[in-house]
């Protein structure tokens, strides 16, 4: 009983964490400062539950509590596979609030900073409260103010239209997305008959309409393909720190509501295949959508949507491997997206962590107007390389580790039956998907830090490292994802406790299935081979490099604007998958002895710009047709109340039912 | 023992070699006498003695290119068994691990090169992320079709699995599969038609548009690096194309050696006999590789 009463003080210091300020001067730092104190002390008490209870030592992980409304119950429970998420929730926010006292200070942003507080500790609050809740109705209530408090911590800037467009983009899709966890919730509350979240046998058709249902529900806020349309929009818009709980906990959230919920549900024998195919097309569109972006949050923001399909297509795995019985993919499927799940809730808000610190410093986001960064913030390159690696899944990080898993738990399907052997060839789609992230951060990477700048007139004062504030947290992120790919025998017991949480009848054997010591090996080696061979150049006695100008073939003014830009190193990638892609503004050809010539290349949400809008602009062009209803008098309404009440009565009569 | 100092000494003596074959036949088409077989390991040694120039535009990951990008094909060379001998480093899940360790060379192969704010280097780059976005897939199709073939997770396996299947119904598999690594080694060692190493003329270059601006011991490590890759991913086709083992210890190595170096001839006549292909119709190339390896994979599924 001590680990939950000490997650659920947590979650209360972390919800109220943001009331303090306001009885601060308008631009007061202390009010700030508190504001982090309590979320970090908040956080703090709750990983000491999380840590107590994963030992075994936090007493009952079962609390049910008084409740005054009619339907569910305030029932909590903590279990291995809750817990994943948890450390995650009780570490990310901590740091973005830490990162926001220098990104966000309260004296540059007296109108919005102490609601951006309050916003911010609520949703990390609700989002534990959802990890933690065992009830139905408790559940909704806290995705709600999860939900909410997102669209507050979204919309900070709301006096930019842009910035309102995002906001009300993300809440229609949260809604319609709840829409369906309520009816989900229903649908399971009828069946079982309760709302508690307790394993139950149901029939197939049951089972599956409600596996449907929190696939699009959840898939809303995980960011599944194609109900992702949302996420590019709100993730550039927030303030860096908020994009990188958003990207790095909040979609987790969603992976952990179709996780809870497939753990309890009979499985079904075309689950596995649908998670898979989807993980898949949301990994390889997400990350062609990606590197195909010139903003550089909404690039980070579709790169999320490329982890998540990772996630889902561990998922998918663990899904059919408990159906066909096969506990070696479950392990590595399941094994794989939690892993998964720890690497990008740290590598992505590090790398949110650093767009924001270089946002700071330049004022605008498009990495086409970037370059030869790296000079001047050398920590940001630094700590960019390593978030940029761990990304793209490469050793010696923790990212690899966890696609490493995964591609072992596809290649254990080749010795499954022959229908699940095409399976595997979700291997070459992770490998693709692998090169693709490559290309798009070596983009980032090349635009924003390497080269000349392409500012004309840049200002290398303002182009400094962040102040310790904001520095802080990249560094214990990085820390960590290099811990994560160094140190991951460790975590193994953690990953197979919550597989066993999620498939009882699997035996945890990840350790043996997939045993990573030769990787921890090969990543000590490269680590110490590339800090060696940096080093020894750095010497007293090593050969001084004479410095030139870069060869530019006698070229008698080079600027920085005659670099390759980030939009033309991917564009050879762009055109290659541009029938989904639909990029628009290909340059045409220019006049001989053209003068002046421009053009420019964008990559709109293909959902979004082709899809929804053009429907939400037919609906808003018919629904002006219905407002002669809309009289403004009280009668009219009454008797509109007297016709549909009549019509149910009419209705119902005519079906019989009473 | 004795297998793991000859894998060691063969994976960091042997590639400059191979390159001087390549040269040499080339030369022999021509009817030039050419430049001797061990032109390379002269270049090296000359290199690796000359000053070190930079640019101003620089930073700390131009310095590092060079230096990630052997250390990794030389633990790749570590992982690939060659001949008959196992790979000094063999673990479940290696074949990850290696191309793993392509990409990251990829990652800071171009990150070093964008460094230096030069224009070619942009465009060596670009081509260089985008043809590896084909190349990678088909090298995984390939390593499925090995991991079913021989029902191992583990490279040396995997290789060896092939042995004696070349009569057996899996013949069709092996030779596609062949035909698809032939064209992704040709495109990662950017060599004819995907690229072509002897042009001066940095607007068509891919791998030495990259390296325009790397001099001295630099130069020397990058093209040293770039022979034992040829090689490593030579040994790989080496295992999945000629699956001979003789049983005898040595003579498996000169087998091993002969096969390297008949595929540097072969390499070296296709460079003679063939022009660059367009730049925009490598993909086209690289595609075929692609659907190669996939349909060896498909001929698994019956």
């Amino acid at each position: 009983m001590v680990s939950l009463w000490l997650i659920l003080g947590g979650v209360a210091l972390q919800g109220l964490s943001g009331v303090p300020a306001f009885f601060f001067p308008r631009r007061s730092a202390a009010g700030q400062r508190t504001t982090f104190g309590l979320l970090t002390l908040g956080s703090a008490l709750g990983l000491a539950g999380v840590v107590l209870n994963a030992l075994g030592a936090g007493g009952a992980s079962v609390l049910t509590l008084g409740w005054t409304l009619p339907w569910g119950q305030f029932s909590l429970g903590l279990d291995a596979l809750g817990n994943v998420f948890l450390v995650l929730i009780f570490v990310v926010p901590a740091l973005g609030a830490g990162y926001g006292l220098g990104y966000w200070r309260q004296s540059d942003h007296p109108d919005n900073g102490k609601r951006l507080g309050l916003a911010f500790g609520i949703l990390s609050a609700a989002m534990a409260l959802v990890v933690i809740s065992r009830d139905g109705v408790l559940f909704l209530l806290a995705w709600e103010a999860m939900a909410l408090a997102a669209f507050f911590a979204i919309t900070t800037e709301d006096e930019d239209p842009e910035v309102r467009q995002a906001g009300w983009v993300y809440l229609v899709a949260t809604h319609v997305g709840t829409l369906c966890l309520l009816v989900m919730f229903g649908l399971w509350a009828r069946t079982t008959g309760s709302f508690s979240l307790e394993a139950h046998p149901m029939p197939r058709e049951a089972a599956s309409a409600v596996f449907v249902l929190a696939l699009v529900g959840f898939g809303f806020k995980a960011g599944l393909m194609p109900l992702h349309f949302w996420l590019p929009g709100a993730h550039a818009r927030a303030p860096s720190h908020v994009s990188a709980v958003l990207s790095g906990v909040m979609l987790k959230v969603g992976v952990y509501g179709l996780l809870r919920m497939t753990s309890l549900l009979p499985v079904g024998d075309w689950w596995g295949g649908a998670v898979l195919a989807v993980g898949v097309l949301t990994g390889v569109l997400g990350v062609a959508f990606s590197l195909a972006q010139q903003d550089w949050k909404r690039l980070l923001a579709y790169s999320s949507i490329d982890n998540v399909g990772i996630i889902a297509m561990g998922l998918g795995l663990a899904l059919l491997g408990r159906y066909q019985g096969r506990g070696d993919w479950v392990v590595l499927g399941l094994g794989a997206a939690l892993l998964h799940v720890w690497n990008h809730g740290l590598f992505k808000p590090l790398l949110f962590f650093n767009a924001g610190a270089v946002i700071h410093a330049t004022h605008t986001r498009s990495l086409d107007q970037m370059g030869g960064l790296g000079k001047t913030m050398p920590w940001t390159l630094g700590l960019f390389v390593v978030g940029a690696l761990a990304l793209c899944g490469l050793p010696p990080l923790n990212g690899f580790v966890g696609e490493w898993y995964l591609y072992l738990g596809l290649f254990h399907t080749l010795g499954g039956p022959s229908a699940t052997v095409a399976v595997a060839a979700a291997g070459a789609g992770l490998a693709l998907i692998g090169a693709l992230a490559v290309a798009g951060f070596v983009k980032v990477t090349g635009a924003v830090f390497l080269g000349a700048s392409r500012n004309p007139q840049p200002n290398p004062h303002l182009m400094r490292d962040p102040g310790v504030a904001m520095l802080v947290p990249m560094v214990v992120l990085a820390g960590l994802c290099l811990a994560l790919g160094l140190g991951s025998p460790w975590v193994v017991p953690a990953l197979e406790a919550a597989v066993q949480a999620w498939a009882p009848t699997v035996a945890p054997s990840l350790a043996t299935l997939a045993p990573t010591s030769w990787i921890t090996g090969a990543a000590l080696v490269i680590l110490g081979a590339g800090i060696f061979g940096v080093g020894m150049q750095f010497l007293p006695g090593a050969k001084k490099a004479r410095s030139v100008v870069t060869w530019d073939c006698g070229y008698a003014r080079p600027t920085g604007l005659m670099q390759y830009t980030a939009s033309s190193l991917t564009d050879g990638v762009v055109r290659l998958f541009g029938f989904m892609l639909r990029p628009r503004g290909l340059p045409g050809t220019p006049e001989l002895f053209a003068a002046k010539w421009s053009f420019q290349r964008l990559v709109p949400d293909v959902v979004l710009e082709r899809w929804l809008m053009p429907f939400a602009r037919l609906v808003g062009k018919l629904v002006p047709r219905i407002r002669i209803f809309q009289q403004g008098q009280t009668h009219v309404y009454l008797l509109y109340i007297l016709i549909i009440t009549l019509l149910l009565f009419a209705v119902a009569g005519f079906w019989g039912l009473s | 023992m004795i297998d793991i100092v000859v894998h060691v000494v063969v994976l960091l003596v042997l590639p400059p070699l191979l390159l001087g074959v390549i040269g040499k036949t080339k030369a022999w088409f021509a009817g030039r006498r050419g430049p001797p077989f061990l032109q390379l390991y002269f270049d090296l040694f000359k290199l690796v003695r000359k000053g070190l120039v930079q640019s101003t535009t620089t930073t700390w990951v131009f310095r590092a290119g060079p230096v990630v990008t052997l250390v990794v094909v030389v633990l790749a060379g570590l992982l690939i068994p060659f001949g008959a001998s196992p790979a000094p480093i063999s673990f479940t899940g290696d074949m990850i691990l290696f191309a793993y360790l392509f990409a990251l060379g990829r990652f800071f192969t171009t990150t070093a090169a964008l460094d230096t704010g030069s224009s070619f280097e942009g465009m060596g780059s670009a081509r260089e992320v985008t043809f590896a976005v084909l190349s990678e897939p088909a090298l995984f199709f390939a390593f499925l079709v090995l991991a079913k073939l021989s029902g191992s997770l583990s490279l040396t396996t995997m290789l060896h699995g092939t042995s004696g299947t070349f009569l057996t119904a899996a013949a069709p598999t092996i030779v596609l599969l062949s035909l698809g690594l032939f064209i992704v080694l040709v495109a990662e060692c950017c060599r004819l038609p995907v690229d072509d190493p002897n042009t001066h003329l940095e607007l068509t270059m891919i791998h030495e548009a990259m390296v325009l601006d790397h001099g001295g011991p630099w130069l020397g490590l990058i093209e040293y690096a770039a022979s034992v890759k040829l090689l490593v991913l030579g040994a790989i086709l080496m295992n999945v194309a000629l699956p001979f083992s003789t049983g005898v210890g040595w003579a498996d190595w000169m087998i091993f050696v002969a096969g390297l170096l008949g595929l540097s001839v072969v390499l070296g006549v296709l460079e003679s006999v063939m022009a660059r292909l367009r730049m925009n119709r490598v993909p086209y190339l690289l595609v075929a590789a692609l659907l190669l390896c996939g349909s060896s994979f498909l001929l698994l599924l019956r």
